[in-house]
C-alpha cells in the first residue's frame, strides 16, 4: 500500500452553483457561478491557478469536449486543463487530478471544476446515448433507474427480506433527503413530502417509483487545493485536508460473473476499504460523522450503508428505519439532500459531495450545520451495478503546523 | 454417407404466443365493415414487435431437435414472402442462430408455395440432409377479410436419409397464372379479388386434377389416403378439404389451423403437414395439397409418427390480446407518439458485428479450459481466473437460465412497455444482463428458470435495418395468462 496523500493537500477554496433546471444558463455560466464563489473563499486571484482539471459527463450534450470550455469560460491564463470522465465518479475524478498536482509538487495551487448542463435534451431523466458498438449489439436500452433497480429484487432474494419492508426503508430515505434539503437554498427539490408520497408515487422501473429517483439538474461545483504550507504563508491556520481518495472500477465480474449476487456494489466496498487504510480509519462506524453517498435511488443508498461497512449485511433496512442515518441519527447521509433533492448534475456530483463536507468542517452550513462534526466521507458510484466506478474520499479539519 | 430410407427426418413449428380474437377486430371495426364476421371464437396469431419471418423460422428450426442430426444439415432453405432482407441471406441469419456454420443457404419467396414447392424437389431429389423451413409474417389492413383470416407462423421440415416420420409417395407440382391474388414488391398488404372466382373457377379443378395425377403415378386408390392437409388462400382451406373428402371418402381436414392462429402464408403447408403428422398412425398415408397460382400435391406415408407433438405444444402457448389498437401498434399498424427518448439512433455499426457475429447470432460465449468458467461476451482474459487465451466457444442459446436480478422499466423506450430486464445467471459462473420477452407486470421471480428466444433487438427506422438478439422467455410458463 503507498503512503497516499493523507493531509498532503488543503482544499483553500470550494464554490457549488445553485442546482435545478438552470434554463437561463449554460455550463459556462454555472461553472463561473460556482468559480467566483471558490476564489473569493480561497482569497486569491485566478492568476495564482496552475493548472486545472474539468469533469464534465455528457460532454455532447453541450459542454462540450476537451479542457477548452472551462479555460474558455474562466478566461484562465493558458494554464494546463485536463477534461476528465468517470461516469458519476466525474467530480471526484477532477479533484482526483488537481490533488494529485499538488501533493507530487507539480502545481502549487490547482483547480477541479465539474460540470454538467442536463436539462437541453429536451425531455425528463438522462438523456439517451448509445452504449458502444459492440454492447449496443446485446445490452438491454435500459434506463439508469431501471439498471439500479435491479439491486432491490437481488437484494431481497440474496438477503430473504420482505421487498415491502424494503420499499418502507427506501420511503423513509426519500422523505429524509427531502426533509433535509429544506435547509438547503441551493437544492433542487425542495418540498417536504410523506412516506405515503413516495409509496403512492407513480412507477418508473419497478420497485422505484418517481420519489425513489433523484433530480435531473443542472449544476457545477469547484475546489482549489493547494499544499498545507502554501495555505498557511496564506494565513490559514486550519484547514479541511483530504484524508482519502479512492477509486474502484469493475473488471468485469459483475457483468459476467455470478461470483457477484447483484445485491451490493463490488467497487464500493474496495475502494471503501482503501480510503479507510488511506485515512488511518480502523472503526468507520465511529470515525465518520457524517456523508455524503452517491444516492441517485434510494436503494442505492440504502446498499451503500452496508457496502461502506456502516451498516451489516442485510440489516441496512432495519437501521435506516431506525433513523441511524437521519439528520439527528448517528451518521447521518445526504444533510444537503443529497443527489436526491440538491440534484444530479453528473460531473458536478463529487464536488457538490465535497462542498457539503467542507461546509459543515468549516461551521458554515448555516440551518443545516451538524454539532462540530471532523471527519465526512464521500462516496460516488458511477455507472450501473454491474459496471461502474466507486469513488470514496475522506475528508478532516486539521491545524495546520507547518 | 447416412444409411437408412430418405424421407422426413424431424419437423418442427413455432407459433408466437400473442393471439387476436377476431371478434375484437370486429367490435372495432365493425362500424366501418359490418359485414366482417369473424366465427365464433376464431384467433388469429402475430408476431410480438420483436419477432419477424425470421426470428419465428429460427424457433421452428430449433423445435425439430436438430442436434442429433446437425452434421447431417448441408442446407438451410428459408421459404417466405415476407423476409425483412431482400439482400442480405436471410437463411443465412438463420443458420447462424442455429449453430448450423457448415450448411449451404437459399431464401426461397415469391409464392405462398414457397416451402410446398421445395419440399416436393427435396424429397425427390434424394439429396444431402435439407432443413426447410416456411415462415411467414404478413399484415393485414384492419378492416380487411385479410384481417380475420391472416396469422404468423413457422414449420420446418429436415428432409435426408436415416429413420424417417414419412417418406413420399408421390407428388405434383403444377403451376398456374392465376391471379386471385398478390402483393407487389414493397407492398405491405395484399390485393385480393372475390374468393368465390378463386374456388369455382380456378382452386377446384386444379386440386382435383393434380389430385388425380399424384394418385395416379404413385399407384394409389383414393381410399390409401387416410388423412388431409390442405393449405389455401382466400379463406378457401375448409371448402377445398372438404370438396376433396367428398370426392376421396376421407375425413376433411380439422380446421383447427385456420381457426386458432389463422393462415400463416408460406409456412402454411408445412404446418398444416406437421398438424397431420402429430396426429397420425404409422402405416397412414398423409395427402397434402397446397395452393397458390397453382398447386403442389404430396401423397406421404407415415412411417413413425414425430415423437413430441411439437406444433400442439406451441400452439397451446397462447396470450390472447385484449386491447385493439395495442395489437395495431405492435404490428407497427398505428404509430403512438413515442416520445424524444425513443429518437436514439439504433445504427448498427456492421463492422463491429462482423467481429462478433457468433457472439451475437449464435449467442456463443467463452468456456475458459483452465478453471471451467463460463462467460459472456467472451473476452481474451477469463473473468474468473485472468488466464489468457483459454476461451473455447461455448453456446448459451441452448442453456436453461435462471433469473437472478430484473426490473420492469417503464421510462426505457421499447414499442411494449414496460422493458423487463434483468441478470440472468446460465450456471458455471455466467451472468449475462439480458432483456426478457413474453412476461407481463409481475410475472417474474428470482429464481425463475428461462428459456432462450432469438428475437429482434432493435429496428432501425431510419435505415431500414433491424438487428437480432436473443431474449429469455419463462420456462414452459408463458401459456395463457
Amino acid at each position: 500500500m503507498p503512503e497516499g496523500i493523507r493531509d498532503k493537500v488543503v482544499i483553500l477554496g470550494m464554490g457549488c452553483s445553485r442546482f435545478g433546471e438552470r434554463w437561463e444558463s449554460g455550463p459556462q455560466d454555472l461553472m463561473s457561478e460556482a468559480f467566483d464563489e471558490a476564489l473569493a473563499d480561497a482569497g486569491i486571484g485566478k492568476e495564482r491557478i496552475d493548472a486545472a482539471w474539468l469533469g464534465v459527463f455528457f460532454q455532447e450534450q453541450s459542454t462540450g469536449k476537451s479542457g477548452l470550455p472551462l479555460s474558455q469560460a474562466l478566461r484562465l491564463p493558458n494554464v494546463p486543463v485536463t477534461r476528465v470522465e468517470n461516469l458519476c465518479a466525474t467530480g471526484t475524478e477532477a479533484l482526483r487530478g488537481a490533488a494529485y498536482a499538488v501533493a507530487c509538487g507539480a502545481a502549487d495551487i490547482a483547480l477541479a471544476m465539474g460540470v454538467e448542463k442536463l436539462k437541453d435534451t429536451g425531455f425528463g431523466g438522462l438523456p439517451e446515448r448509445t452504449q458502444g458498438t459492440v454492447e449496443d449489439l446485446w445490452l438491454p436500452n435500459g434506463t439508469a433507474p431501471g439498471a439500479f433497480a435491479q439491486l432491490a429484487s437481488a437484494y431481497c432474494a440474496v438477503h430473504k427480506r420482505d421487498m415491502r419492508d424494503l420499499k418502507r426503508a427506501m420511503a423513509h430515505i426519500s422523505v429524509k433527503s427531502h426533509r433535509n434539503a429544506l435547509d438547503n437554498p441551493r437544492a433542487h427539490l425542495r418540498r417536504e413530502i410523506g412516506e405515503d408520497d413516495v409509496l403512492q408515487a407513480p412507477m418508473v422501473a419497478y420497485p422505484l417509483g418517481v420519489l425513489d429517483c433523484c433530480g435531473v439538474s443542472d449544476g457545477a461545483a469547484c475546489a482549489i487545493v493547494c499544499t498545507p504550507a502554501l495555505a498557511r504563508r496564506l494565513g490559514r491556520r486550519e484547514a479541511v485536508t483530504i484524508k482519502a481518495l479512492q477509486l474502484a472500477p469493475s473488471n468485469g465480474v459483475e457483468r459476467g460473473n455470478d461470483a457477484w449476487d447483484g445485491a451490493h456494489t463490488l467497487t464500493t466496498r474496495i475502494a471503501a476499504a482503501r480510503a479507510y487504510r488511506e485515512a488511518g480509519i480502523e472503526e468507520p462506524k465511529k470515525a465518520i460523522d457524517f456523508m455524503e453517498v452517491h444516492d441517485c435511488f434510494s436503494v442505492t443508498e440504502l446498499i451503500l450503508m452496508e457496502d461502506l461497512g456502516l451498516s451489516a449485511a442485510g440489516r441496512a433496512i432495519d437501521d435506516v428505519l431506525d433513523g441511524r442515518y437521519d439528520h439527528d441519527g448517528a451518521i447521518p447521509c445526504q444533510i444537503d439532500g443529497g443527489l436526491k433533492c440538491f440534484g444530479h448534475p453528473i460531473g458536478a456530483s463529487g464536488l457538490r459531495m465535497a462542498y457539503e463536507i467542507y461546509l459543515q468542517l468549516n461551521g458554515r452550513a448555516a440551518a443545516r450545520q451538524l454539532d462540530g462534526p471532523s471527519i465526512g466521507l464521500a462516496q460516488n458510484l458511477g455507472g450501473v451495478p454491474n459496471r461502474n466506478v466507486a469513488s470514496v474520499a475522506i475528508y478532516g479539519r486539521n491545524a495546520l503546523t507547518r | 454417407m447416412t444409411r437408412g430410407a430418405h424421407g422426413i427426418l424431424a419437423v418442427g413449428s413455432f407459433v408466437p404466443r400473442s393471439r387476436l380474437p377476431c371478434r375484437l377486430a370486429q367490435a372495432a371495426n365493425g362500424w366501418f365493415a359490418p359485414s366482417l364476421n369473424p366465427g365464433s371464437d376464431a384467433r388469429r396469431s402475430f408476431c410480438d414487435w420483436d419477432e419477424d419471418a425470421l426470428t419465428m423460422a429460427v424457433e421452428a428450426g430449433r423445435a425439430c431437435g436438430l442436434a442429433p442430426h446437425a452434421t447431417a444439415v448441408a442446407a438451410v432453405e428459408l421459404a417466405s414472402t415476407s423476409l425483412p432482407f431482400a439482400d442480405r441471406s436471410n437463411a443465412g441469419v438463420v443458420r447462424e442462430a442455429l449453430d448450423l456454420p457448415a450448411a449451404a443457404v437459399e431464401d426461397k419467396g415469391g409464392s405462398l408455395r414457397a416451402a410446398s414447392t421445395a419440399l416436393v424437389r427435396a424429397l425427390t431429389q434424394h439429396g444431402n440432409g435439407t432443413l426447410l423451413i416456411g415462415s411467414d409474417c404478413v399484415d393485414a389492413k384492419p378492416a380487411s377479410a385479410q384481417e380475420m383470416r391472416f396469422g404468423h407462423g413457422a414449420g420446418a421440415v429436415l428432409v435426408g436419409t436415416g429413420e424417417p416420420i414419412a417418406s413420399v409417395a408421390g407428388t405434383v407440382s403444377v403451376h398456374q397464372d392465376f391471379v386471385d391474388h398478390y402483393r407487389s414488391t414493397g407492398e405491405r398488404f395484399e390485393y385480393a379479388l372475390e374468393p368465390r372466382w378463386a374456388r369455382d373457377a380456378g382452386y377446384r379443378q386444379q386440386v382435383l386434377a393434380s389430385v388425380a395425377e399424384a394418385l395416379n403415378a404413385s399407384g394409389r386408390q383414393a381410399r390409401d389416403v387416410s388423412a388431409l392437409a390442405i393449405s389455401a388462400p382466400g379463406g378457401l382451406a375448409g371448402a377445398v378439404s372438404r370438396g376433396l373428402a367428398r370426392a376421396l371418402g376421407v375425413p376433411a381436414a380439422s380446421g383447427r389451423l385456420e381457426s386458432e392462429i389463422g393462415f400463416c402464408g408460406a409456412a402454411q403447408p408445412l404446418l398444416a403437414l406437421i398438424e397431420a403428422l402429430e396426429a397420425a398412425a404409422a402405416g397412414d398415408s398423409i395427402l397434402l395439397v397446397a395452393l397458390g397460382q397453382g398447386v403442389d400435391v404430396l401423397l406421404l406415408d407415415v412411417v413413425c409418427p414425430p415423437a413430441t407433438a411439437s406444433l400442439k405444444a406451441t400452439m397451446a402457448v397462447a396470450s390472447e390480446e385484449s386491447n385493439y389498437t395495442r395489437y395495431l401498434a405492435l404490428r407497427g399498424l398505428l404509430p403512438l407518439e413515442t416520445g424524444i427518448r425513443a429518437e436514439r439512433d439504433k445504427r448498427t455499426a456492421l463492422s463491429a458485428f462482423w467481429r462478433e457475429h457468433e457472439t451475437i447470432t449464435a449467442f456463443k460465449g467463452g468456456l475458459c479450459r483452465a478453471c471451467d468458467t463460463l462467460q459472456f461476451p467472451p473476452a481474451r482474459l477469463c473473468v474468473s481466473c485472468g488466464a489468457a487465451d483459454t476461451q473455447a466457444p461455448a453456446r448459451l442459446a441452448d442453456r436453461v437460465g435462471t433469473v437472478r436480478s430484473f426490473t420492469e422499466d417503464w421510462l426505457a423506450y421499447t414499442p411494449k412497455p414496460p422493458l423487463v430486464f434483468g441478470n440472468v445467471g446460465f450456471g458455471n459462473g455466467a451472468n449475462v444482463l439480458m432483456e426478457f420477452a413474453d412476461v407481463e407486470p409481475g410475472q417474474l421471480k428470482v429464481g425463475m428458470p428461462l428459456a432462450m428466444r432469438f428475437r429482434i433487438k432493435d429496428v432501425d427506422e431510419r435505415r431500414r435495418f433491424r438487428r437480432y438478439f436473443w431474449k429469455p422467455v419463462p420456462l414452459g410458463g408463458d401459456a395463457d395468462a
